[in-house]
């Protein structure tokens, strides 16, 4: 499948590369895809490998002197959330205290051709959101800086822990300053919802173009999805169903062990 | 083989599900309890969510229950003028649960109080039952039989006032006493996913002082409408009965109860309690230990 994808990224290069010299443009330009723009969460999912690749066409076809960077960003829908810490009272662990934080990403990717901290620098990182301790999680309230900065590391790590929040350093494969690629994982425990697939053109630390054009409808489909419609807007038939069900099956049963 | 739980929104081996089912169906088939207390700390213990694990163990009791019920239907075993009034009780007890359950959620408070009525609760019956089957034990063991036991409701039930005849429980009490047991196990059950019997066979010998050859089909009969009424009250409030991860459970568990029931055939009565007295005192230990112990996740999220 590679190699198919390599000879129509190939392809796609032969027919965009005249064009971008027509336009005579002086940034290079990106042309990101991914390898599939629909996830179907159905009974037997557990978890999607998605490829991210796409072209860098440059100015005149021609690559510019020095090493550049890559770096492709995948993001899931956002929410606000309460996060609780639990501390020790009286001998037991119970929730003490808690901060809102209005955008946390559902899901969390970023992959880099080296080292992040080797090709941005910390401030292009910020604005960028590049790196999982970089993202802007925006908590509310009034805030102690020194809490602040607990509660977003701790955040971090549960989600880092669970696989939602990943960092691949060195993951972003380049061919000959042209092609790039990235394998990224998404588990079966991410939310459903649009993602959106970001790529980062990087030179000297800078960010020199970036594109987050691609992306990619993670959804439940089939039996999972009437499941979770029904329990969700139809809750009243959705409990008269589960209760006929569950008597049904245990009926059922009794019936069969007493033949037996 | 690996099933997506659509409530839970996660991916689960769908065997080790089942097995869990069969452990808590052998439990259940032995000692004639519906096993909820097992099955939402090994859900959790598994990943399931707190409360999705909860809701749908309720669902799975009411399954589980649904053919011993019969069973105790066709010899007479169930008082369905005592079942029927803790199942009104029990009615009320899901509502103010579920009124509970958001409550606690939102104070953020509902995994500690649900570990410690776990302890509190478990640790009590346990140490009852421990008690009670050391002494028939060594009551056997020393040749005796043991006795009869007197037969007699707690004074705090005598005095309640308008007093109703039980026929089949041969009771002559007033139906406050079980309308009011009934409540608070409504409430468990909407807490905890717990159908209750193992608080509720014990109340129904000692506090109401019942005939034994109706207390367990009726408790059985009160779970089975109590779960149902708590399947409800979680599907339209908190929306986290996974239909999927309670069929799985029963899948299990209705095999499991099947081996139970046979193996309880060949063990004595007074060995089978102490059995079950020691397993819920494990339980309820190891809920307590939980309880000190730096749990793995400090944090925990909550969507706004």
């Amino acid at each position: 499948m590679i190699g198919r994808l390599f000879f129509l990224i190939c392809f796609l290069m032969a027919t965009f590369a005249p064009l971008a010299v027509l336009a005579q443009s002086t940034d290079p330009k990106l042309v990101p895809d991914v390898s599939q723009r629909k996830i179907s969460i159905e009974s037997s999912f557990t978890g999607a490998n998605l490829l991210l690749f796409g072209a860098i066409i440059y100015p005149r076809g021609v690559a510019p002197e020095g090493e550049i960077d890559v770096a492709v960003v995948l993001r899931g829908p956002s929410q606000a959330i309460t996060l609780r810490e639990k501390q020790r009272i009286l001998g037991i662990w119970v929730n003490a205290d808690s901060h809102e934080f209005l955008s946390v990403p559902g899901y969390y990717a970023v992959a880099s051709s080296r080292p992040l901290k080797k090709i941005v620098k910390p401030r292009t990182a910020d604005i960028y959101e590049l790196g999982v301790d970089r993202l802007q999680l925006s908590p509310s309230g009034s805030f102690e800086s020194k809490n602040k900065r607990r509660f977003e590391a701790g955040l971090v790590d549960l989600n880092k822990r669970g696989g939602l929040f990943r960092q691949y350093n060195n993951r972003v494969e380049i061919t000959d300053s042209v092609l790039y690629r990235a394998r990224l994982y998404v588990p079966s425990s991410v939310p459903v919802g649009r993602y959106t697939a970001e790529t980062l053109l990087i030179r000297n630390g800078q960010v020199i173009m970036a594109d987050d054009s691609v992306e990619i409808e993670v959804r439940k489909a089939g039996f999972e999805r009437l499941v979770t419609v029904l329990a969700d807007r139809y809750s009243l038939i959705y409990g008269i169903l589960a209760v006929i069900i569950s008597v049904l099956f245990g009926w059922i049963a009794a019936l069969i062990f007493q033949r037996v | 083989m690996d099933v997506y739980l659509p409530i839970a929104n996660l991916s689960v081996d769908a065997f080790v599900i089942i097995l869990l089912g069969g452990l808590v169906g052998i439990l259940s088939g032995m000692f004639g309890v519906g096993g909820g207390f097992m099955t939402t700390p090994l859900l959790i213990f598994y990943g399931i969510p707190p409360t999705v694990a909860a809701a749908s163990a309720s669902t799975q009791v009411t399954g589980a229950s649904v053919s011993g019920v019969f069973a105790h239907m066709k010899r007479g075993g169930v008082d369905f003028q005592m079942g029927g009034v803790l199942v009104i009780g029990g009615l009320f007890g899901t509502v103010i649960g579920a009124g509970l359950f958001s409550l606690l959620q939102e104070l953020g408070q509902i995994d500690t109080v649900i570990n410690i009525l776990y302890v509190l609760m478990l640790g009590g019956v346990g140490g009852f039952m421990a008690w009670e089957s050391w002494q028939s034990v060594t009551a056997v063991r020393n040749g005796r039989p043991a006795g009869a036991k007197k037969r007699r409701h707690h004074p705090l039930v005598a005095n309640l006032p308008y007093r109703w005849r039980f026929y089949r429980s041969g009771l002559y009490i007033s139906p406050l006493a079980p309308l009011i047991l009934g409540f608070l196990t409504g409430i468990l059950t909407m807490l905890l996913g717990v159908g209750g019997g193992f608080i509720m066979v014990p109340a129904m010998l000692y506090l109401l002082g019942m005939g034994a050859q109706v207390v367990v089909g009726t408790s059985l009969f009160q779970i089975l409408f109590v779960t149902i009424s708590s399947t409800m009250m979680h599907s339209l409030t908190t929306k986290s009965v996974d239909i999927v991860l309670a069929v799985l459970m029963l899948f299990g568990s209705v095999t499991g109860a099947q081996i139970g029931a046979r193996i309880a055939q060949r063990m004595r009565p007074e060995y089978l309690r102490a059995l079950l007295a020691g397993i819920v005192l494990l339980v309820a230990i190891r809920m307590a230990l939980g309880l000190g112990w730096q749990p793995d996740e400090i944090y925990t999220v909550q969507p706004l």
